[in-house]
């Protein structure tokens, strides 16, 4: 079957159910798991299911500025992650541990 | 139950298959003790969303996603799970009631979300065109009317460099002490 047939039978709505779904799952592991390094790869699932989305709609509006959304959002992610995974090892130096529930004593 | 029948009756097979994938990929990554083994997962689940671009006839974004978040990002967390020597045995527990919040709070927004969203495919027009997604479409949007976020996001990955590099690096001072104590 190739990409065209199946890209005809699919409707906007069900991407868009996709998309919500990964995104929930990023939001329920940011929400859930305690490992730094973890929320961050929570976050990153959570951009490609707004990416997900942004290239939906771009497909079925036929309008390429929409991936090029998600090409600025892979350029600020792959930023993010660098300096993200940067700061981690830096409070593992200091902690011994990547738990966020140390972080608490950065706080007043 | 009725109405997921009805949402996933009639579908093609490949659009199923890789959803499923997908979510099974991504619910992996966030149920599973060991990190290293959700870094996998998270690649599993970019390549299965790669496939997805390709079925929007994103080519180019399929390309990249690939090389960019399953190639360069997710290695960078493989090395840095590594270099830290994190494991299951290292990772931190969650409480059984902060879980059950946190699968309510995700479940409350996906219902949300989902209702109200449901009727969005009455606002988009169909209008797919030929070789959007390909990149001489692209580029040509990119070099003329994206040219100024395009430089800007150069400058992004710039700064981004200089403070991870700046972040990684140890104070001259921690390094001297580290040394003498090597040499005592």
């Amino acid at each position: 079957m190739k990409p065209d047939s199946i890209f005809n039978a699919l409707d906007i709505s069900h991407y868009v159910y996709l998309s919500c779904v990964l995104f929930c799952i990023g939001l329920f592991g940011v929400l859930m798991r305690r490992n730094a390094i973890v929320l961050l790869m929570c976050i990153e699932l959570m951009l490609n299911a707004v990416n997900l989305l942004f290239a939906a709609f771009s497909s079925y509006m036929g309008d390429a500025s929409g991936q090029l959304f998600v090409f600025f959002i892979m350029v600020v992610a792959a930023a993010e992650a660098a300096v993200g995974l940067a700061i981690l090892v830096m409070v593992y130096r200091n902690t011994k541990s990547t738990d966020v529930g140390f972080l608490n004593n950065l706080k007043g | 139950m009725q109405y997921l029948s009805v949402l996933v009756l009639g579908l093609p097979i490949e659009f199923l298959v890789l959803s499923f994938i997908t979510i099974l990929c991504a619910l992996y990554v966030v149920t599973n003790k060991n990190p290293i083994h959700s870094v996998l997962a998270l690649i599993l689940t970019f390549f299965s969303i790669s496939a997805h671009y390709i079925i929007l006839n994103a080519q180019f974004l399929a390309i990249v996603n690939l090389i960019v978040y399953a190639g360069a990002i997710m290695v960078l967390f493989l090395f840095v799970l590594m270099l830290l020597n994190l494991n299951k045995d290292s990772e931190p527990q969650t409480k059984m009631g902060w879980q059950v919040a946190a699968a309510i709070a995700a479940g409350l927004l996906l219902v949300v979300l989902a209702a109200s969203l449901h009727k969005s495919s009455e606002y988009v027009s169909r209008n797919p065109v030929e070789g959007v997604g390909l990149v001489k479409n692209l580029g040509k949007y990119l070099f003329s009317e994206f040219l100024v976020p395009f430089e800007l996001s150069g400058i992004l990955f710039l700064a981004a460099m200089v403070g991870a590099v700046l972040l990684g690096k140890r104070k001259s001072n921690e390094e001297s002490t580290e040394m003498e104590d090597k040499a005592q």
